[in-house]
């Protein structure tokens, strides 16, 4: 196991610094010259140079990535060209509402989508199956932002006057602030330190924040305005978790196995929660953290239709405005978490399923 | 009886042939296929959705009671973001009839549509036969070749997919500038792997089969046993994964478009239509929900198809 654990994560090192560089190429090769697209107007000859020389735009190019890598491997990505400030800190203030969101529509995903494939393995080829395989095959080929808008269109203006009114854009209503989980408890924080900056991070997970310090006002503020991009979100990965849920467990329910548990005189029940169910759940297991890349995707777009301002969003504005640190920041971190993330599914499948390490 | 080493090697080749024809049953192979398709409830509907599509987009023209990009102010009686009106549903018949509506520009969303089916289905072929045809060549070399050539166009394949692809495909078309052709490129880069990968796997697994090894004691060339020994016989994954990605790519490129990043105005393509009238969700919500819906259809029609496909493929698969 741990000469596997060895040679997968070695093997992750090379793709890491790949996309280092194809982000840093990539964002190089943007046309039109970063310091046109933020002084705009005042971009004259004189004033070029002296931005290109503040932001260490002038040297040659393997001198500029070589600057580069190192200070990704130091967590310095940077200041934001057009913001005036270092990258890191958008991270701190714009990650949290990312994850919050990808990791809300995963539960969603797994919470309905297994259940539901459950249902349908069990009522095979009855109406139920097909029902569900029917939603299903319509969930995948939906658009993330075509539904985002028609939930915003139901919820916000269709039931406003019905309890089930739902906000559509936004993270938090106006006058709702939340407290940080520190300044509640009363820590003493180093302004500018590591720790400081860390707890920051934390704290801005509003929902997790208000959870955990129990500002219920917040809690159920941040809940509702999560529910709509959550739900748009989720969708996708939630129907290919129901299709592979189904398809796996039928295919273990013709397994011998589930023939000899049966013949012992086990319980439906038994069978399926016993025998069958652990062994499905390899492939759904894998499915899931497969889904992590298209959900970092897709938040892209749900944050625009949302008005969210998180790293989807940002990263997008940062492409057309040519703001190379913010792009190369948040794309390497955003490709470092789906490389981690592939590589713990990788990790837990071989635990899960001891032929994989022997290969 | 004495046979020249030509019409030696040419009868082993047949043999060679036949046998492969005998343990992997091509034959029959297709026909049985089609038989098992036809009796899928999904792959059937899909095929219908799809044929239904593509007959849409070539009498567009006759389908379309507009051009796309006529602008109506001034010819009817009619004003901007008009609701639909449909005479059967009760609309007063001295109005005009625009089925869907009208947009922010008086232009008729239906006639828009209808043009827009043969942007999307254009755009999905391209994409796909781009990064098929690619695709599929590097996986076939980097199967066929192993070593370090396999090594190195794995990794780069690897850091592909490192990306998550939307991502990708919006950093590539910042680099070539919007557009619905630069779109196409990038999504067809950033699908690439997938062929690559199959087609590799494909060729590791034919090449060790006995019809290949005697190809090559005979002296036949690297390039013709790839071409005539490995690919025809490791076609049928690849052609089940195309007709998944026809959907994948329209979905991908209409989520550009709706970036601003793909087709651009007064193109009639769906996804620009919604983004062009995001906005104006809660006043005119037809705006958004026909060419979501035009999406939506299409992308599910490929989909049921591909799914139909490889179950009738494969029959081992998903019972």
């Amino acid at each position: 196991m741990i000469s596997y654990i060895t040679r997968r994560t070695l093997l992750a090192i090379p793709v890491l610094i790949g996309i280092v560089i194809v982000v840093f190429l990539l964002v190089r090769a943007i046309p039109g010259e970063p310091c046109t697209a933020i002084l705009g107007e005042q971009a004259t000859e004189a004033a070029c140079e002296r931005f290109n020389e503040a932001n260490g735009l002038n040297e040659s190019l393997p001198v500029q990535l070589a600057v580069y890598i190192k200070n990704v491997f130091t967590f310095n990505l940077g200041d934001s060209i057009s913001f005036s400030r270092p990258v890191t800190q958008m991270l701190i203030e714009r990650l949290p509402l990312t994850t919050e969101l990808a990791l809300s529509a995963l539960f969603i995903a797994v919470l309905v989508g297994v259940p539901l494939g459950i249902v349908a393995a069990r009522r095979h080829n009855s109406i139920v199956d097909t029902a569900t395989m029917a939603f299903a095959n319509v969930g995948v080929s939906m658009p993330v932002f075509w539904l985002g808008l028609m939930l915003a269109y139901l919820f916000a203006l269709v039931l406003r006057d019905t309890p089930f009114v739902l906000p559509p854009s936004g993270r938090l209503s106006p006058g709702v602030f939340p407290m940080a989980y520190y300044d509640v408890w009363g820590w003493e924080l180093t302004q500018g330190s590591t720790w400081a900056k860390f707890n920051e991070y934390l704290g801005n997970h509003f929902i997790l924040n208000s959870l955990i310090t129990g500002q219920w006002e917040v809690f159920w503020d941040a809940v509702k305005h999560m529910i709509l991009p959550a739900v748009a979100l989720a969708t996708i990965p939630l129907s290919i978790i129901a299709r592979i849920t189904r398809s796996s467990l039928l295919e273990v329910m013709g397994k011998d196995y589930i023939r000899t548990a049966r013949a012992k005189g086990a319980t439906e029940g038994t069978v399926v929660r016993g025998h069958a169910l652990r062994n499905s759940m390899l492939a759904v297991v894998t499915i899931i953290g497969l889904q992590l890349g298209a959900l970092l995707g897709g938040a892209i777009l749900t944050e625009t239709v949302f008005n969210l301002a998180g790293v989807g969003r940002s990263l997008f504005e940062a492409i057309t405005a040519r703001d190379y640190a913010v792009v190369q920041g948040f794309t390497v971190v955003i490709a470092g978490i789906y490389v981690v993330v592939n590589l713990l599914v990788d990790l837990s499948y071989a635990y899960l399923d001891p032929r994989i390490r022997l290969e | 009886m004495t046979v020249s080493r030509k019409k030696a090697i040419e009868l082993l080749e047949n043999e060679a042939g036949d046998i492969t024809r005998l343990f992997e049953k091509p034959t029959g192979q297709w026909r049985l296929a089609l038989r098992r398709f036809r009796g899928r409830r999904s792959g059937m509907t899909g095929l219908f959705i799809v044929v239904g599509l593509i007959l849409v987009a070539l009498f567009a023209p006759i389908i379309a009671p507009y051009e796309p990009n006529e602008i109506l102010i001034g010819v009817e009686d009619v004003t901007r973001r008009d609701p639909p009106c449909i005479h059967l549903l009760g609309c007063p018949e001295e109005t005009p009839q625009h089925i869907m509506g009208l947009d922010g520009n008086v232009r008729d969303v239906f006639s828009r549509i209808v043009y827009g089916s043969r942007v999307s289905l254009t755009l999905g072929f391209f994409t796909v036969t781009l990064a098929l045809v690619v695709g599929s060549t590097i996986g076939a070399i980097s199967g066929y070749a192993g070593g370090w050539l396999d090594n190195i166009l794995m990794r780069i394949m690897d850091v592909i997919l490192g990306f998550p692809s939307l991502l990708l495909a919006i950093a590539i078309v910042a680099v070539l500038g919007p557009g619905l052709r630069n779109a196409l490129l990038a999504i067809a880069i950033v699908t690439l792997p997938g062929y690559a990968r199959v087609m590799r796997a494909q060729v590791l697994a034919i090449k060790e089969n006995d019809y290949v090894t005697a190809s090559r004691a005979l002296g036949s060339s690297t390039r013709s046993i790839l071409l005539k020994r490995i690919i025809p016989n490791s076609l049928t994954p690849l052609v089940v994964l195309a007709t998944l990605g026809v959907a994948t790519a329209i979905l991908e490129a209409a989520g550009l478009s709706f970036l601003g990043l793909g087709a651009q105005p007064p193109a009639a393509e769906w996804g620009s239509m919604l983004a062009r009238e995001r906005n104006q969700v809660f006043t005119s919500p037809h705006l958004v929900f026909f060419p979501g819906i035009a999406i939506m259809l299409t992308v599910l029609g490929f989909n049921l198809m591909g799914d139909g496909m490889r179950d009738a493929l494969d029959p081992t698969l998903n019972r």
